[in-house]
């Protein structure tokens, strides 16, 4: 018996044994205590983050709005249709349905269906209606999201200055990657509970973090200006059966840019298509790349080409500067001028004669042009190429501008300095030399060219004003008026006739300049011309590329721009000019 | 019970015995939590899988049903009688083990463990008989040594005894904490029939110090980035489970998040997210972790309460029984129940390395649940047979 005397050790021991027993399950009590209380909030967000499968919401994109408010860039809702493996409850109606309202094969749609995956997209961008009639159809495992498509109303309009997004409504060229940050926007998310596998647990709900919408971008185009000038570059290409046409508008005193068409455009809601007239097969990723990129080039920043005639303007504008000429100072043009051991020629192979400098600038004789960089020199030439600012790039709000591909000055001999001054041997965009002739005629101040104007939210509260460099004084404002007057006559009496418009003072110089290599027979014809040319309020650049026929910038190019003016400074307003 | 035939004096003798109500309101307490635990920690899985919710807790509620009829006929036994059969149980013990390579052999989780009785739909685990088995036979041995258990001899006879069967569920069936349960419950009876405090302490230390330098060993040869054993795997796991969050220590970190979402009130009964397929075994071995996220930090400390007073009951019949074969049979009992609830909230709670051990009348596992309910059958007749004058 335990009562026993003798065998009362085993009542104490089994007494220790419970106490043992006991005091360890108070010691695991004390763990629980550490674990349900002071790690509770490490271990239960760990665990929320661990059962919380992540749907993101597209944030809708910020508009662009033309310079009137005219919506250039828009949004349109558009649906994805996905599948979740795990809820289809009747695979072959699904399928059957899928197949029939998205118009796809059926093998494709059964791949997709019968994948195991937490969720499978069966097909993005699809339209709203669609969207909602698979919605209705209410199949188990089958999911409608709506979302954003980015959505361009007037299709091709400054296809090459707006650009275009990609899947995830992300910029991919022009202004939609350079404010990238304005408009995106930060997408939201659609949290759900679910179990290992990723099935949602319905009874408990999901949780939404809203999408933050993109802001609104003004730009300074303005979209009657552009349509038009889109439509006289497509006039002109077509009559003159030329590879491409640009026309750059801009305001002189402020660098913002009313319009910049690079004809052929286009389509903003389709630019994966290649141009007309090429067949995708038998090329490679790599080379249907090429030909889209060539597509999207926008010729008036990417591209580079010798500017000719209209480049004497900036040499004339520096000669005036150094004081080395005036407008009276004379020259005579036999037709050929010799710089060291060459002769180069006049485009009039009779000479001009003798001539004041304001007829020289009149006939865009080379010889005369030469005389003056002559007369600068190369120091001095160079001082004024680079104080004009026509050796950096000139800061215009859009990706890849390409830089000025000039002489280093250390290997410029007299012959190179000859053909830099009547604009040949050298390279420069077109919206460099837009930029310094605005420069030449405003007073002499270097202005930015640009879109962007300010940021607005979905109210329209401006959010942001965008402000661009000016660099003052690259010129006197006594040369800049001397400028404007030579330039006036270029256009009233002058190779520029073709660009008067009849009631207004245009100012202009036209050029016609060859391709390399020389003799290919292939030219560049362009005029840019102002207006009024007494206080310039729009200045305007054509540039059409390689036509055919006659080739000269002033029967070319020239009566584009008076076309363009003849509209448009109604248009904005600049009075008539009554003498 | 008493019918008319019974005279006046017997009927007066039959009520002074003693039926311990507590300890089998305990035991059917905690039988019905874990009924609910089962359901609410199964039912998700048990639908995926086959189609029906209630499918394990069916099984289960099957096992204990069987379990509580076995435990009531013991109840009813003298326990006396089961002294003749202790030989046999020792010896059928160490004769299932083997079985389990054989074709009976049942393969679960990757471990075979369990054996299939032909005609029965049912699976043993031999590792439950050894546990038994062990228990009656020490206590009629030490019944049966008398006063030599007193002696060095005797001592290390009680000791060498048990060692065949440990050494065989471990090395036979590869599994670590049924061998260590046995051991376990072997260490406290012999514990108890000797008077000896000094043996037990210097056991004490000395295993304390073996598993010190076998932790240190396996944590300096894994930094030095020597191969290492699925075992030291687990202890490199338990040190910093997050470290081996996607391999060893994936269910011991499911587990933890589950008892610290639960917070002190927890989520809720049937509010569990962790059992929707995230914590592997959510029923079995794990369900503690379950009851922690539902019903939080007083969920578990009602469930560890309840086995404080389950310890506490046998305790009170051990030290009450009649004689020492009884007192022994109780100890045996009583720290089979010990061990393996302490072990297993000691695994949940990552106070020790994972190995795999249910926690007893709650976790899922029919032969588990039958075995406890028969030596609860067990206990409570030693405690029939005390005499309510002498408590």
């Amino acid at each position: 018996m335990l009562t026993d005397n003798n065998k009362i050790f085993h009542r104490k021991k089994i007494l220790v044994i419970f106490f043992l027993c006991a005091g360890m399950l108070v010691l695991l009590f004390g763990r629980l205590v550490y674990l349900c209380v002071w790690q509770a909030d490490h271990y239960s967000q760990k665990a929320t983050d661990l059962h919380e499968r992540e749907r993101s919401i597209k944030a809708a994109r910020g508009r662009i709005l033309d310079r009137n408010g005219k919506v250039l860039a828009d949004n349109k809702t558009v649906c994805t249709v996905s599948v979740v493996h795990n809820q289809i409850e009747d695979p072959e109606k699904v399928i059957e349905i899928l197949c029939r309202e998205l118009e796809l094969s059926e093998e494709y749609v059964t791949k997709r269906v019968e994948k195991y995956s937490s969720m499978e997209r069966i097909k993005s961008n699809v339209d709203k209606t669609v969207g909602d009639r698979i919605r209705e159809y209410d199949l188990a495992g089958v999911k409608v999201d709506e979302d954003y498509k980015r959505y361009y109303p007037y299709e091709d309009l400054a296809s090459k200055v707006l650009g275009f997004t990609g899947g995830d409504n992300q910029g991919i060229i022009g202004l939609e990657v350079i404010y990238e940050e304005y408009l995106k926007g930060e997408p939201g998310t659609i949290l759900t509970i679910t179990d290992a596998k990723g099935i949602e647990v319905e009874a408990a709900g999901e949780r939404r973090i809203e999408p933050v919408n993109g802001n609104d971008l003004c730009i300074s185009i303005d979209m009657n200006i552009q349509s038009y000038a889109t439509q006289l570059a497509v006039q002109a290409r077509a009559a003159k059966q030329a590879e491409s046409v640009s026309i750059l508008v801009m305001n002189p005193k402020n660098g913002e840019i009313y319009a910049m068409v690079n004809v052929p455009e286009f389509d903003l809601n389709d630019p994966y298509a290649l141009p007309e007239g090429t067949s995708e097969e038998g090329l490679t990723a790599e080379e249907k790349q090429n030909l889209l990129n060539a597509v999207w080039r926008n010729g008036c920043i990417n591209d580079t080409y010798e500017p000719g005639s209209t480049f004497k303007i900036i040499t004339a504008a520096a000669g005036l500067e150094e004081k080395v000429i005036t407008t009276a100072s004379t020259f005579s043009c036999p037709g050929f001028i010799v710089v060291d051991d060459r002769r180069i020629h006049c485009h009039k192979r009779a000479g001009h004669g003798s001539q004041d400098f304001t007829h020289c600038m009149m006939n865009s004789c080379n010889p005369a042009l030469i005389s003056v960089g002559m007369r600068l020199g190369i120091d001095n030439y160079y001082r004024y190429f680079e104080q004009f600012g026509l050796k950096t790039k000139t800061g215009i709000d859009l990706p890849g501008e390409a830089g000025t591909i000039m002489h280093k000055k250390e290997n410029m001999g007299n012959v190179e300095l000859a053909t830099v001054a009547f604009g040949q041997s050298f390279q420069i965009t077109p919206i460099q030399l837009i930029t310094t002739v605005s420069s030449i005629i405003n007073g002499g101040n270097r202005v930015t060219p640009h879109f962007g104007v300010k940021t607005m939210d979905g109210e329209g509260n401006v959010l942001e004003t965008f402000s661009y460099p000016v660099t003052k004084g690259i010129l006197s404002a006594e040369t800049s008026a001397t400028m404007r007057e030579i330039l006036e006559m270029v256009v009233a009496e002058g190779s520029g006739k073709n660009g008067a418009v009849a009631g207004f003072r245009i100012g202009g110089k036209t050029a016609t300049s060859q391709t390399l290599p020389r003799g290919s027979g292939r030219y560049i014809a362009s005029f840019i011309g102002f207006a009024p040319a007494d206080d310039p309020q729009v200045i305007a650049l054509a540039i059409v590329n390689v036509p055919q026929g006659v080739y000269y910038g002033g029967q070319v190019a020239a009566p584009i721009v008076r076309q363009l003016f003849e509209n448009i400074l109604p248009y904005l307003g600049i009075m008539e000019y009554n003498q | 019970m008493a019918t008319q035939g019974i005279t006046k004096r017997k009927k007066k003798e039959a009520s002074e015995y003693f039926f311990d109500y507590s300890l089998l309101f305990i035991v059917l307490f905690l039988l019905g939590f874990g009924l609910v635990m089962i359901y609410s920690a199964s039912s998700y899985e048990a639908f995926q899988e086959f189609k029906d919710e209630a499918h394990y807790l069916k099984k289960q509620l099957t096992a204990i049903v069987i379990g509580l009829a076995m435990m009531i006929a013991v109840a009813n036994i003298p326990y006396h009688f089961w002294e003749r059969f202790a030989l046999l149980g020792y010896l059928v013990s160490m004769a299932l083990v083997p079985l389990v390579l054989t074709p009976l052999g049942v393969e679960s989780h990757g471990a075979k463990r369990w054996i299939k009785i032909p005609g029965l739909g049912l699976n043993l685990q031999p590792a439950e008989v050894a546990k038994l088995g062990m228990i009656l036979f020490l206590a009629v041995l030490v019944c049966k040594m008398g006063k030599s258990v007193r002696t060095m001899k005797g001592f290390i006879i009680m000791v060498l005894v048990p060692m065949p069967v440990v050494l065989e569920v471990y090395l036979i069936t590869k599994n670590l904490s049924s061998a260590i349960i046995i051991l376990g419950i072997s260490v406290l009876m012999v514990f108890v029939a000797s008077p000896d405090y000094k043996k037990f302490v210097i056991m004490g230390a000395a295993g304390t110090a073996v598993i010190a330098v076998a932790v240190f060993v396996i944590v300096s040869s894994y930094a030095s980035g020597d191969q290492m054993a699925w075992r030291s795997e687990r202890i490199v796991a338990w040190l910093d489970p997050e470290s081996q969050a996607q391999g060893k220590g994936f269910q011991t970190i499911q587990a933890l998040y589950a008892i610290g979402s639960g917070g002190i009130w927890g989520k809720g009964l049937g509010q569990s997210m962790q059992k929707l397929s995230f914590l592997p075994e959510a029923q079995n071995d794990m369900i503690f972790s379950i009851i922690c996220e539902e019903l939080g930090l007083f969920g578990a400390v009602a469930v560890i309460l309840m086995f404080i007073m389950l310890l506490w009951r046998m305790m009170v019949i051990a030290n009450n029984a009649t004689d020492l074969f009884g007192a022994m049979l109780v100890v045996g009992v009583m720290g089979h129940i010990a061990i393996q609830s302490i072990l297993n909230i000691a695994v949940v709670t990552n106070t020790i390395p994972n190995t795999g051990i249910s926690l007893p009348f709650i976790s899922y596992g029919g032969s588990s649940v039958m075995f406890l309910l028969i030596e609860i059958g067990l206990v409570l007749s030693v405690a029939r047979r005390i005499q309510l004058k002498e408590l």
